[in-house]
């Protein structure tokens, strides 16, 4: 296994490439502790690897159980440890700090490509797996509205499917609608694996919207109990701006390993990364989702 | 269905060349019955094929009992949850025999959601000579009628049927991963991913929950349960593995609910390997009681442990599956194969355990002389009747010629379904769609 020639974006002129082969991000103890960039990095690419799989959903077969606890626990323990390093008030802190652009309208980005609008039974699609990912994101972070605005916002598709699923009904495909920024990205989750912090498809006793837990409606609902800051847009940008190369540099050392992988992260990343902050930054404000409901109305209505 | 029959067929252990390969079938499990006479298989696509063992023949003793296909049927299908619109898989779980009582053989298989009571039985005879219908089923004219005759059982080809004779549904809300037969034969238990159910064997509208691991509070689930079975011999002991690596041995008698484990087995974490994959690798894909009852095997991602019912708080015996796979945890975490769930065994006489790798790669251990074998179950390099040869990996930087090297390994190549013959030494290995049956070499 060879590792790419890639040109790191890391600034540290110092820094070595983490190893020939991936490592395992060890956790160091305590006192030896020095949080070396690589290692953060690491576990940034590790967090993020982890919300995405907790995400991506293939809604057709109920996901397994097991997996999603596990990698639910996963976040949980790098989040564990990011609070303690005091990594996680920085994020937190930072994204806070950012401001909502007004101007980035989900609506701009409606109509849901029809892929099979007939007898196409319901498939919620991302929007069930935002709620899924999302519901995940709860797991990790109890009582802590901060940093549950922050691990929501790091999923790219959150916000905007939430009103694009809520017309998952006449659509058929709701979250699809977005195909034409996000690219690939509604043809991916359809490839992925089915993946779901089953956690929520399976409870019965929350008290929700309505039963079918994959309306955007109650999606919505949800987002807005708890997001209550909007998600903060340039500094999501710079933060990922770091982190999707580094992310690179982990995949081409782990690419030489995959004969043939049985999802393919890698185009969502690619997606992910080049449409990465249009994605974050149209998370807009709760606020504005009712007048891109009017608008879509209305666009569904005159077509 | 030609070719599909032919892809099982077994000729000489290994199969015919064949192109192309289906996703239904993959084969999901693979079991023995107790007399080891019939060999039984599941596939996604719901399928369970049997094969039967040749009567060994004097006049050709060079063929030593191989197996050939004796029913095929079609166990379940894709269903559709309508309240959370969700397909359910006709994947065949698990499958488990009950012993022989009569002439007909049975077996109970489980996609994610129903187990099934099959009955596999023959028909060579048939009646002929009926009085008011003739041998095709027409009725007869009741003029043409002058004699009453008693109708005749006539031989006739050979016949195997299957038949549902109970279906056990509606009890499970999660995935089922397991099922295990009671040693009264009378019970069995269903194990999905937060419970587990214990039926009778006759009564299908009820079952009785005797484990529940669900939080009240979903949000809560940090762990699962990830497979069950019973004691071999004590049916009042079961045990039951989680994700978080550690076994509870439930003893019925105590409560109707065994929430309360009576031993729990954990092996403290190494905290020297100590690493975000920790609790993933540690998590337990199969446990399988030894056929003496005094033991008990785990699998989880990178080893495989024999423990003492006596010793609960570190296993008897570690063996290291795929080592080498420490070092590219990240990787197998980012495609998945980390969730892999590889089956254990054991053999007859629990003198040799055996697990499946990648690369289509399996692992045998000797508890005794401690010797270890890797093998590979694919046609390119193994011909019909050769002895297996064994496969090394190589982990450091220099690479015999024999040798291959952790990242030529095929991870889609996996083998997670094996089985060893209760009595004698032949083994079925699952490489993906293609069933590889092994026997010790006779001199």
């Amino acid at each position: 296994m060879f590792p790419k020639g890639t040109k790191r974006k890391f600034s540290d002129p110092g820094e070595e490439p983490v190893s020939e082969e991936d490592q395992v991000p060890v956790t160091p103890s305590a006192a030896a502790r020095t949080l070396t960039s690589a290692y953060s990095l690491q576990r940034q690419s590790l967090l993020d690897m982890s919300l995405i799989k907790l995400q991506l959903c293939h809604m057709l077969v109920e996901p397994n159980l097991c997996r999603s606890v596990l990698i639910a626990n996963t976040v949980r323990q790098i989040q564990e440890e990011m609070t303690q390093d005091g990594t996680w008030q920085i994020m937190t802190q930072a994204l806070a700090a950012a401001q909502c652009p007004a101007d980035r309208l989900v609506a701009t980005e409606v109509l849901c490509r029809q892929t099979d609008p007939a007898g196409q039974s319901p498939k919620p699609c991302s929007g069930a797996g935002l709620e899924e990912g999302y519901h995940a994101e709860e797991v990790v972070m109890e009582g802590d509205v901060e940093t549950e605005v922050t691990m929501s916002t790091l999923s790219p598709v959150s916000p905007q499917l939430s009103s694009a699923s809520y017309l998952a009904g006449p659509f058929g495909m709701g979250p699809c609608w977005e195909e034409e920024e996000e690219d690939g990205e509604c043809e991916e989750d359809e490839e992925e694996d089915s993946e779901e912090c089953a956690s929520e498809s399976e409870e019965g006793d929350r008290d929700h919207l309505s039963p079918d837990t994959r309306t955007g409606e109650q999606v919505f609902g949800t987002f807005e109990i708890k997001h209550p800051a909007p998600p903060p847009d340039p500094a999501l940008e710079e933060l990922f701006s770091d982190v999707d190369p580094s992310y690179y540099d982990l995949d081409t050392v782990l690419t030489g390993m995959q004969s043939a992988p049985k999802m393919g992260p890698y185009d969502l990343l690619e997606s992910l990364s080049s449409h990465g902050p249009t994605a974050l930054s149209s998370s807009s404000s709760c606020r504005s989702d009712l007048n891109e409901l009017d608008h879509i109305m209305e666009i569904i209505v005159g077509s | 269905m030609e070719e599909e029959s032919d892809t099982r067929k077994i000729n000489n252990s290994f199969l015919r060349e064949h192109n192309y390969a289906t996703e239904a079938d993959i084969i999901s499990t693979v079991e023995f019955n107790s007399s080891g006479e019939l060999l039984a298989t599941g596939d996604k696509g719901g399928r369970v094929v049997v094969f039967q063992r040749e009567q060994e023949s004097k006049s050709q003793p060079q063929r030593r009992g191989e197996y050939n296909v004796y029913s095929t049927f079609q166990s379940h299908e894709p269903e559709f949850d309508y309240l959370k619109s969700l397909e359910i898989e006709e994947k065949i779980n698990k499958i488990k025999w009950l012993p022989q009582q009569n002439a007909a053989y049975f077996l109970l298989s489980t996609n994610d959601k129903t187990v099934k009571l099959w009955k596999i039985s023959e028909r060579d005879k048939r009646p002929e000579g009926y009085n008011l219908k003739d041998d095709d089923g027409r009725i007869r004219d009741p003029s043409t009628i002058t004699s009453l005759r008693v109708p005749v059982l006539q031989p006739m080809d050979l016949m195997v049927e299957a038949t549902a004779r109970r279906v056990f549904s509606n009890a499970h809300m999660y995935h089922i991963n397991s099922i295990s037969v009671n040693s009264d034969y009378q019970t069995y238990i269903s194990t999905d991913d937060l419970r587990v159910n214990l039926w009778n064997l006759e009564i299908t509208d009820r079952s009785f929950n005797i484990v529940d691991i669900k939080p009240a509070n979903m949000e809560e689930l940090t762990e699962v349960i990830t497979s069950a079975e019973f004691h071999p011999q004590q049916c009042h002991t079961f045990a039951y593995s989680s994700s978080k690596g550690s076994i509870r041995l439930c003893d019925m008698r105590e409560a109707a609910l065994c929430d309360k484990h009576c031993k729990y087995f954990e092996e403290p974490e190494d905290p020297s390997t100590r690493s975000f994959f920790s609790e993933i690798i540690s998590s337990i894909s199969d446990v399988k009681f030894s056929h003496n009852g005094r033991y008990l095997m785990t699998r989880d991602y990178l080893t495989v442990k024999v423990w003492d019912l006596q010793m609960e708080n570190k296993p008897l015996e570690t063996y290291q599956v795929h080592d080498y796979l420490r070092g590219k945890l990240c990787s197998l975490y980012e495609n998945d194969c980390i969730f892999d769930k590889f089956e254990c065994v054991w053999n007859g006489s629990d003198s040799v355990i055996m697990t499946g790798s990648y690369n289509n790669f399996f692992r045998m251990f000797d508890r005794n002389t401690k010797r270890d074998v890797t093998l590979e179950a694919s046609r390119e390099n193994s011909k019909p009747r050769a002895i297996l040869k064994p496969r090394k990996v190589c982990v450091s930087g220099k690479r015999r010629k024999d040798e291959i090297s952790v990242d030529s390994l095929d991870f889609s190549k996996k083998i997670l379904h094996t089985t060893w013959h209760p009595h004698e030494n032949i083994i079925a290995v699952a490489a993906t769609n293609n069933l590889y049956i092994f026997q010790d070499k006779v001199n």
